[in-house]
Parts: structure tokens; C-alpha cells; sequence
């Protein structure tokens, strides 16, 4: 008896629940497009979660109110393998948000996502460069709307040092390899220190860096030739860039202060390089923006948290010119739409727009950045990343998103390995051979 | 003839008892149990750490420089992602598993009742298929199951089963259900059969001797004496459904995800405030633990269910 009140009792459990769900659900998405003054639904589907999500969704959220337009944002860490599957299964947001541009343009092969409307395309192209445009076009087509961006190849130094040393911040790649020497004798000891290890991704740190000088000595078209496997890692400018790195990561005459020889870069974590250029026994490393976040755990030589500023006790500067103008490598999220509806287009035209990079850049508590040329740039509250900012908008700069985001990942891996392989002794043909051998898996 | 296995199996209960019960066993169960317990035990001292401290210090240092914190919990329990709280997705989480438990189980009794016991032609190659379909591996489902949901089904024009209503990313929480319930029916149809196929000849005859019809004997008979089994399939469905990941991300939107959903987003999305993992694992494994105490006399009964018989 008493075990059928509990069958009982689970079924009456199971529909009240059911019930309930339903109860709840249901107002949302169906009676709202009858009911006169409530909010349309669009969805959003992209990378970033929790915070960093919550961020997101504070950057339109006052446009969406104002416009009467319900803005559900799902954030996936596995968003680069559902998208897929959801594709494929016909199930789709209004728009998504990719963080690479070579995923999306797959997607947009597929042909079940909307190019832009005249309105948005208009904002596109009088807010975005030529290279930011030409990563959402597909034959000729404009799909892709930039939200925001992130660039790499910042060298961090300390201002206060600098002064200390009489030495000034380099304007061209030759001046940076003349103040490493500078900054040699006065320190009698490594001037540089780096970290690669990532755990199973361990070497990216490197491959940045070396398709921020690649981009910087040959060009834009070499570097797009070189990402889609035409100029070859066995080529000239490839082993020049490794040659040109390699004189300063294999050498222990400049690395790797604070950690040791060499064989240190692939030991030590990529953020721990923050450690001793805080405390001073670095001068130089190079990393993307992310980096000043691992300095508010770090310790100056006098035991205080460093101050991160242009007068302070760290600074950095973006890598100098090896030959010709600026050039930033770099990444960002690029939106897409799925559906046409009238609200999606008002979305993506807002995501376009001035406004919305003025949103981004002032969301409390984050550290966005835009490429937008819209921005007004004294919004921006953080120096470092309104050096950024400029530096990204400015009409000279070439910006290339990261080679190896861009290569087909098991050339992305190989890259990684090799990388390692080569600060482990390993000569740099056979390691640049070995790369290129990847493409074949490609 | 049939009492020589019967004591020759009663012996061999005897003699594994006994191997069992030996202080040398018991001691090896404690040290095994010791063991196991370790890593739960390291992950609940270091929900009570300052993160520094976890991020910085092995957890038994806590017993050197014992310091307490909730910090992580309060952390954990506000924490928002795509607007819900921790909190909410607990409810989702309840709201997801309770259906997706008790759904596949009466489907599942229902067929597990007709194969064993209503005579019809070609119910063992029905049986077999049924159990065979536990060899297609849930990922292979989500494509054309989103195509199912997203398109209906359609022949020759005519909408043999409708489309959900199309919010896109999902649709309240049908599709989830309806997921596993799906995934989970050939294993409970073959775990529940078995245990109504032993239930003795002679009772079901007597009952219909006595004029039951399949409908009360169903209720008065199958029901009670599958019990034990039907409770730890629940066990095993419930904790399934509970820690499932995957079904969740790909057929719920942002407000209905389930609680596994957002302690994934709890890390962030450099991982760099994975120390809160430490103790959303412990807000996460509250309910599992509840479902497994209680019903857990049923656990062992169940688990040799399948593999006593005969």
C-alpha cells in the first residue's frame, strides 16, 4: 500500500512539474508578439559565460530596453562545437556571436545565415576598416558585424626603470634589439623573460610573437598568403622570423631573467612572467593586454602591488615596426545573423554602431576593447586600453587576426610543438619542416 | 534435480560470506573506502579555504594553518550567468530530472511488462532490438533530434507531428525531457524486464486463475515486486540526468540551464576562478546525495538484479 502512495506520489510530482515548467515558459516567448507593447525576442548565442557573459549582455542592455527589444543572450564555453551541431539540426539563434573568423566563414557557407541589410552595411563600412570588413565578407557579400577586439604584442617594461637606465621606448623592431643590449650592460645579466607553458597548448606565446613580426617585416598579403598554407613555414619570411626571435630567446645573454637558462621559457607559465618584471629582475616581456591582470597579484622589489600606468612601475608599448607602418595581430567576436526579422536587423545595426562600442568600452568592471572607429575614445577609463583602442581605429594600422586561430588546428598544434621543440634545442629547419609537414593533415 | 544447485549455490553464498566478513577484507574495504574518500575529502577542505590560499596551498595545509572561510559558497550561490543564479538552476536542474526520471520508468514498465509476459508474435526479436538500441551513442542523436524539434515531422505535406513552438534556443524544457527519456528507455526496458520475467510462473497463473486481467495484475503484482529494481534504475537515471552536461547545453536556453550548465561557467572563461569549483561541487551533489541515501537499500538489491537471475 504504502509503496503505491509513493508511485503515486512521484507521477502527482512529475506533473506538477511539468506543469510548472509549463506555466512558467510559455508567457515568455508565444503570447508577446500579440500583446501590443511587449518586448520582441531576439537571441543571442556566443562564447563568453558568467561574468564575462553577464558583461556582454550589460553592454546592450540599455539600448534593448529603450528600443523595447527582449535581448536572451545564451553564453557556451563549447560554443565552437555546438554551433555545429544546432546548424546542422536546423536549430538556430537570430544571431551568434563567432570568436574566429575562420569557423564562421564555414558557416556562412552553409548559406543558412542572413547577409547584412542595407542599413547595417552602411554602418559597417563607415565604422570598420577595410580588415575588419574583409573577415565577414564571402563572395563578395557583407555577413559579419565585429563586436569587439583584442590585441596582442604588447611589450610590458618598467617606466621607472627606463628612466633609471636613461633609455626611452624603442619606435622601430632595431631599436628595441639596440635597448636590449643597452639594458644588457646595465643589468649585467638577461633582459628578457618569457614564459610558453600553457599545458596542452603550451607554445602559442611564442607562435604570437612571431606572427606579430612576421605581419610587421612582410605585409599584410604575405601574412594572409602564409595563413592559408601559400607561402610555406619553409619559406624566407617565416625563417626570418623565427631567425629574428631566435636571437633573443635562444640566447642567455638576454633570457630569461627571473627563471633561469633557456630551457626556463618552456617551463615557466605563461602568466608568471608578471612575477619578476614587478619585482624588477626582468625588463622586457611580451604578451596581449590580459597580461595586466596577472599584476595585481604580483609584488614590486619594495613588497607594495605595482602600479600599472604610463608613470608607474609597469607600462608596456605595443611591439614596434620591423619595417613600413603599425601593425597589431589580434582577435575578436564577430555577429551574424540567422533570421531577417526587423528587430534582429535594428540588433545588428546597433552592434554596428558608434554607440554601441561606447556601451562596450564603459561596462563597468570590464576590460573591452573595439575597433569600432565610432568609439569615442575618452571614454575609455583605462590608459592602457585606450592606447589600444587608438592604435586599433587608427585608418594606418594593418590588423591580422593570430595566424595560428586562423590555421587549420593541426597545423595550429604543430606550430605549438614546435615551437617548444625548437627553445629545446632543436634545429630550426628540421623544426620549420616539421610544421609544414602538418599541412599535409590539414 | 533442483535441489542440487539450489544448495550447491546456498554453499557458495556461505563460503563467500565468509571471505567477505574476514577481518583481512574488512580491513581492505577501509583502506580501498580510505582511499576513494581522499580526493572528496581534499575538495571539501578547500571549499572552506580564502582563495588565495587554495590557489596557492595544498589543501592539507589547512590543518597546519586552519582558516575558515564561506566566502566561496557566497561566491558561488549569488553568481549570475545569462541571469540566472545558482539557485535557479537548481530548481531547472529539479524541474529537468524529476520528469526525465519518472517518464522513461512508466514507458519503460509498461513495455518491459508486454514483452515478458503478453504472448505476442515476434516479442523476443522486439526485446532484442529494444536493447540493441543501447549501442547508439546519445551524440549521434542531437542532430536529428534538433531537426525533429526545429521541423516536425512531415510526409507527403501533411504535419505528422508539429514543430515546438520555435524560441530558437530551445523551448521550455519538452526538448530536454524528451531527450532522455528517449536515451534512457532501451537500458530501463531491459533492467525492468528482466526483473518481471523472474517473477515466479505460478503467481502470475494464480492470478489469472483468480481473474485478474494484465491491467490489474500489472498494478497489484508486476508493480510491488519490481520495486527494488525500479528504484535503482531511478538511482542510476536520476544521477545521470542530474550530472548530464551535454543534453543541457544543446537543447536549453540560457534561463532554463540546469545547474551542471552553469558550474561549468563558474571558472570563467580563462578558468581563472576555477578555486569556486571547490565548493559549487558540493552545492551541485546536495540533491544527488539526498536521492542516493534515500533510496539507496534498494542500490545493491538492484544492481544484482540482472545478474542473479536463473
Amino acid at each position: 500500500m504504502a509503496k503505491r502512495y509513493v508511485t503515486y506520489g512521484l507521477v502527482g510530482l512529475t506533473v506538477a512539474t511539468m506543469a510548472l515548467a509549463g506555466c512558467s515558459s510559455t508567457p515568455s516567448p508565444s503570447p508577446s508578439s500579440e500583446a501590443p507593447g511587449a518586448p520582441e525576442v531576439v537571441t543571442i548565442y556566443g562564447t563568453p559565460t558568467g561574468n564575462e557573459g553577464s558583461q556582454w549582455e550589460a553592454s546592450w542592455q540599455a539600448w534593448a530596453a529603450a528600443n523595447n527589444i527582449d535581448i536572451q543572450y545564451t553564453g557556451d564555453r563549447d560554443f565552437t562545437t555546438n554551433i555545429s551541431t544546432k546548424i546542422q539540426g536546423n536549430s538556430l539563434p537570430d544571431i551568434a556571436v563567432f570568436p574566429q573568423p575562420g569557423l564562421m566563414k564555414s558557416v556562412i557557407q552553409t548559406g543558412k545565415v542572413q547577409p547584412l541589410d542595407p542599413t547595417t552595411l552602411a554602418t559597417l563600412q563607415q565604422n570598420f576598416s577595410a580588415d575588419w570588413q574583409a573577415y565577414g565578407t564571402v563572395d563578395g557579400q557583407q555577413y559579419a558585424v565585429p563586436l569587439d577586439a583584442s590585441a596582442k604584442g604588447y611589450i610590458w617594461y618598467s617606466p621607472s626603470a627606463f628612466e633609471q637606465w636613461g633609455v626611452t621606448v624603442p619606435k622601430t623592431w632595431d631599436d628595441l634589439m639596440t635597448l636590449t643590449d643597452t639594458i644588457q650592460q646595465k643589468v649585467s645579466g638577461p633582459v628578457w623573460c618569457a614564459g610558453f607553458n600553457s599545458g596542452d597548448s603550451s607554445g602559442w606565446p611564442g607562435t604570437d610573437q612571431i606572427a606579430e613580426y612576421l605581419l610587421s617585416a612582410s605585409g599584410g598579403d604575405v601574412y594572409d598568403q602564409w595563413v592559408s598554407g601559400d607561402v610555406k613555414f619553409t619559406d624566407q619570411p617565416v625563417a626570418d622570423a623565427f631567425s629574428a626571435l631566435g636571437k633573443l630567446w635562444l640566447d642567455p645573454k638576454y633570457v630569461n631573467a627571473g627563471f633561469g637558462g633557456v630551457d626556463t621559457i618552456n617551463s615557466t607559465a605563461f602568466g608568471d612572467v608578471a612575477i619578476p618584471l614587478a619585482n624588477g629582475q626582468c625588463a622586457l616581456t611580451n604578451q596581449a593586454t590580459f597580461l595586466e591582470a596577472s599584476f595585481a597579484d604580483a609584488k614590486t622589489a619594495a613588497g607594495t602591488t605595482p602600479k600599472v600606468a604610463p608613470d608607474g612601475d609597469i607600462w608596456a608599448f605595443m611591439m614596434p615596426p620591423v619595417a613600413g607602418t603599425q601593425s597589431v595581430v589580434g582577435g575578436g567576436d564577430f555577429a551574424v545573423a540567422f533570421t531577417s526579422s526587423p528587430a534582429v536587423q535594428k540588433v545588428m545595426n546597433y552592434l554596428a554602431s558608434g554607440d554601441y562600442a561606447n556601451s562596450l568600452i564603459t561596462v563597468s568592471g570590464a576590460t573591452f576593447i573595439t575597433a569600432n572607429k565610432g568609439v569615442d575614445v575618452s571614454k575609455e577609463a583605462d590608459p592602457l586600453l585606450a592606447q589600444a583602442i587608438q592604435t586599433l581605429t587608427d585608418t594606418n594600422t594593418t590588423f591580422r587576426f593570430g595566424a595560428g586561430d586562423t590555421m587549420p588546428s593541426v597545423v595550429q598544434q604543430a606550430w605549438w610543438k614546435g615551437t617548444v621543440d625548437w627553445l629545446n634545442g632543436a634545429s630550426q629547419t628540421s623544426v620549420l619542416s616539421q610544421i609544414q609537414a602538418s599541412w599535409a593533415d590539414a | 534435480m533442483t535441489v542440487t544447485p539450489v544448495s550447491r549455490s546456498t554453499r557458495h553464498v556461505h563460503h563467500t560470506h565468509r571471505t567477505l566478513s574476514s577481518p583481512w577484507a574488512t580491513m581492505g574495504a577501509i583502506i580501498i573506502a580510505a582511499v576513494w574518500t581522499v580526493p572528496t575529502l581534499g575538495l571539501f577542505v578547500s571549499s572552506w579555504r580564502p582563495a588565495n590560499q587554495i590557489t596557492t596551498s595544498g589543501w592539507w595545509t589547512f590543518f597546519a594553518h586552519p582558516e575558515v572561510t564561506v566566502d566561496n559558497y557566497t561566491t558561488t550561490m549569488n553568481f549570475v550567468s545569462s541571469r540566472i543564479t545558482v539557485a535557479q538552476s537548481l530548481v531547472n536542474s529539479l524541474t529537468i530530472t524529476i520528469p526525465a526520471t519518472v517518464i522513461p520508468i512508466m514507458l519503460a514498465l509498461m513495455a518491459a511488462y508486454a514483452l515478458a509476459w503478453i504472448d505476442f508474435r515476434g516479442r523476443h526479436v522486439l526485446f532484442v532490438a529494444i536493447f540493441s538500441l543501447q549501442i547508439v551513442p546519445l551524440q549521434m542523436l542531437l542532430v536529428p533530434l534538433l531537426r525533429l524539434y526545429s521541423g516536425g515531422v512531415e510526409i507527403g505535406g501533411t504535419q505528422i507531428i508539429p514543430s515546438f513552438p520555435a524560441n530558437s534556443l530551445g523551448s521550455g524544457f519538452a526538448q530536454v525531457w524528451i531527450t532522455h527519456t528517449m536515451s534512457a528507455l532501451p537500458l530501463a526496458t531491459f533492467m525492468l524486464h528482466n526483473a518481471l520475467a523472474s517473477i515466479p510462473v505460478d503467481i502470475m497463473e494464480a492470478a489469472q486463475i483468480d481473474g485478474a486481467g494484465h491491467g490489474q495484475i500489472f498494478r497489484r503484482l508486476a508493480l510491488p515486486l519490481a520495486m527494488p529494481t525500479i528504484a535503482s534504475y531511478a538511482i542510476f537515471q536520476f544521477l545521470w540526468v542530474w550530472n548530464d552536461l551535454l543534453v543541457a547545453t544543446i537543447f536549453t536556453s540560457g534561463r532554463n540551464a540546469p545547474v551542471t550548465k552553469i558550474l561549468a561557467d563558474l571558472s570563467g572563461v580563462h578558468g581563472q576562478q576555477w578555486y569556486l569549483l571547490t565548493a559549487g561541487t558540493f552545492v551541485a551533489i546536495i540533491v544527488p546525495l539526498i536521492v542516493f541515501f534515500a533510496l539507496q537499500r534498494f542500490f545493491v538489491r538492484g544492481l544484482l538484479a540482472g545478474a542473479t537471475k536463473g
